[in-house]
């Protein structure tokens, strides 16, 4: 039963690691001079003072190329319940040659174990493989990451780490069930993925963020967490924009972020005449009012401790950065019991109601 | 005489609709059977729950003194289903590797000879070989099992006259060779007529007649003569069918004895009439269309 399903899978396999060896012999290739350029400039910057905006260089730089490969390991277990899974069962179906395997001296119980077993694993092993490979090379860039592109953002944490594996089994066992139910190749991959994307849009949005309660806490506001301030001219009132950045907290995933007065009121982010400080005079005035500070620089942090003195302060809820690992393992462990419970249908279903 | 097939009760529902209603239907050993009936009687579902490849959703059904569908069954019943489905992706060679594989009775020797006999390719993928080829390595990879009991649906269905030919010869010799009892169905009684020494007619789910072939032939007759009602025949002969015109009837009818009448005009029947007496529903029960799925 093993031949034959590696039989029917041989085609789909090679496809698959031919695809697989390039891309890792591409990673490999580009992987150690990025690993090199990443501490000499480490090396170089922490010498200056200055890592911050070396990180910002160095991931701007290499930002296509690192979408890119993330991309491949989210889509990848899309492609598997696609073309593994869909069709394990639905082809079979639909062509009648089900009757001629269910006839050898095998029960279908079994030739369903294995084709899953076998073809489940395969695509557990593609998709760990890739993402072990994407890993390993965007190691530097995941550490330099801009904020929205951390390992704890819902692009990334879905393309590193663990989750791929569970993701690609997953993907497989809902294209045979839907392909099981739909009992037509082209209609249940169609179906397949559109329940596949809405489950992997559904997990970051809706469930991630619970997975542990979240972290809420204020903090003051400054360079790291400030997009911007805009000063009006004209005396109008000041518009400040937050960055979903944290300070003290690098690589957090921030789920909220708002602007609160002292009472702890939130602000709408930008909204004008949301911050009662003056922009006539004082620190927050415009500078051309204001010879002494010499530079843009000096006086934006002073308007910034301005702005902080009067007791403003970015309210967040986060998942910090160091939860990283346990979130793999218990999204991991959710796609695990919807594997189980798809598993146990498929071999309800083929035992009860498919003929 | 024992049975290989023996269904009580035996019914399959499809959502609302059922496709075998209630079959009690005992099959013997040492024959081969032809199966037939209309369109919808229910031979494919009996067939396949004969096979295994469908649970009934009541009564019972039995194939060589076990239930159907069960690891010890599965070995020893073969079964070719309509349309003799192989996989396309697979050459010939594949089919025989994979038959190898998944049965531990496998005759290779048989499969292969039976392959050259036929001239087949075994580099050739299955799907590019031709209706009867197709068929032909169906029925291989049936017989290379060496099952007790061979099923076909419908084998030479959609096959041409040549090609058909060619494949229930195959089967006679496989038959005369490995000694194995066969259920075919067939809508073809022509086809019948040569493979099989053994009828059912199966209509509605019901059996109208099960008989050695030579038996039915010599015991049913058709019956012409002046008009009369089927009421005053005598009692020992059974009426299959009548057909009235103004002044004359004409009867099918089972008797074991000898008609004596002088007023009939006693005849044979072909196996093709005798089918058709049987698979024609009684007059007052038919209804004026019939709309079949």
């Amino acid at each position: 039963m093993i031949w034959l399903t590696w039989r029917q899978l041989r085609g789909g396999a090679v496809t698959t690691a031919v695809a697989l060896v390039a891309l890792a012999a591409v990673l490999a290739l580009t992987g150690p001079t990025l690993a090199s350029d990443y501490s000499s400039g480490i090396t170089a910057c922490t010498r200056g003072g200055d890592c911050a905006r070396f990180f910002d260089r160095f991931f701007d730089d290499k930002q296509i190329p690192f979408l890119a490969v993330t991309v491949v390991v989210l889509v990848l277990p899309a492609l598997i319940g696609l073309f593994w899974g869909a069709p394990l069962i639905a082809r079979e179906l639909e062509a009648g040659t089900h009757l001629l395997v269910w006839n050898q001296s095998i029960t279908r119980t079994r030739w369903l174990a294995v084709k899953l077993a076998f073809t489940g694993l395969a695509s557990m092993t593609a998709a760990g493989l890739c993402s072990a490979a994407v890993t390993w090379w965007a190691e530097p860039l995941d550490k330099s990451a801009a904020p929205g592109f951390t390992l704890m953002d819902p692009l990334v944490f879905g393309a590193r780490g663990i989750v791929p594996m569970a993701y690609a089994a997953f993907a497989f066992v809902l294209g045979v069930t839907v392909g099981m139910l739909v009992r037509r190749t082209l209609p249940a991959m169609a179906v397949a993925l559109a329940v596949f994307a809405a489950v992997q849009l559904a997990m970051p949005l809706v469930v991630r963020p619970h997975l542990l309660p979240p972290v809420s806490s204020a903090f003051e506001l400054s360079p790291a967490n400030v997009d911007g301030i805009h000063m009006p001219r004209d005396g109008g009132s000041l518009a400040l924009t937050l960055e979903s950045a944290i300070p003290g907290h690098t690589g957090a995933w921030v789920l909220s972020s708002h602007l609160v007065d002292r009472s702890g009121r939130t602000l709408d982010d930008s909204g004008p005449g949301a911050i009662a400080v003056s922009t006539s005079s004082g620190p927050c005035a415009p500078p051309e009012q204001r010879p002494e500070t010499a530079q843009a620089g000096d006086h934006y942090a002073g308007c910034l401790a301005e702005i902080n003195r009067l007791g403003y302060r970015q309210q967040a809820t986060y998942q910090p950065f160091d939860r990283f690992w346990p979130f793999q393992w218990i999204e991991a462990g959710l796609y695990a019991l919807l594997i189980a419970g798809l598993t146990a249908f498929c071999f309800w279903w083929i035992r009860r109601r498919v003929s | 005489m024992t049975a290989v097939l023996q269904a009580r009760g035996l019914g399959k529902r499809y959502g609302r609709r059922w496709a075998l209603r209630d079959c009690t239907i005992d099959i013997p050993a040492g024959h081969v059977v032809g199966l037939v009936g209309p369109n919808g009687a229910g031979k494919t579902t009996l067939l396949k729950l004969a096979g295994g490849q469908l649970a009934p959703t009541s009564g019972s059904v039995a194939v060589l003194g076990g239930p159907a569908g069960g690891p010890a069954q599965l070995a020893k019943v073969g079964f070719v289903a309509q349309d003799t489905p192989v996989y396309a992706g697979l050459s010939v060679a594949d089919h025989l590797r994979l038959g190898a594989r998944l049965n531990r009775g496998w005759d290779a020797a048989l499969a292969r000879n039976r392959i050259g006999q036929l001239g087949l390719d075994l580099s050739h993928r299955a799907g590019n070989l031709s209706g009867g080829q197709r068929a032909q390595l169906a029925l291989t990879l049936g017989l290379a099992k060496r099952p007790e009991l061979l099923i076909l649906d419908e084998p030479v269905a959609s096959l041409d006259p040549l090609a058909r030919r060619e494949f229930l010869q195959g089967l006679m010799e496989a038959v005369a060779e490995h000694e194995l009892s066969v259920v075919l169905s067939s809508h073809l009684v022509a086809d019948l007529e040569r493979t099989c020494d053994y009828l059912i007619v199966l209509v509605d789910s019901r059996v109208r007649v099960a008989g050695q072939i030579e038996n039915l032939l010599a015991t049913h007759h058709r019956l012409t003569g002046p008009r009369r009602d089927p009421g005053r025949l005598p009692a020992d002969q059974h009426v299959v069918s009548a057909r009235h015109t103004d002044r004359q009837s004409t009867f099918v009818v089972r008797t074991e004895a000898p008609i004596h009448d002088p007023a009939w005009t006693v005849s044979g029947l072909s196996l093709e009439d005798l089918v058709l007496a049987y698979m024609e529903k009684p007059a007052a029960a038919r209804p004026l269309l019939e709309v079949q799925q």
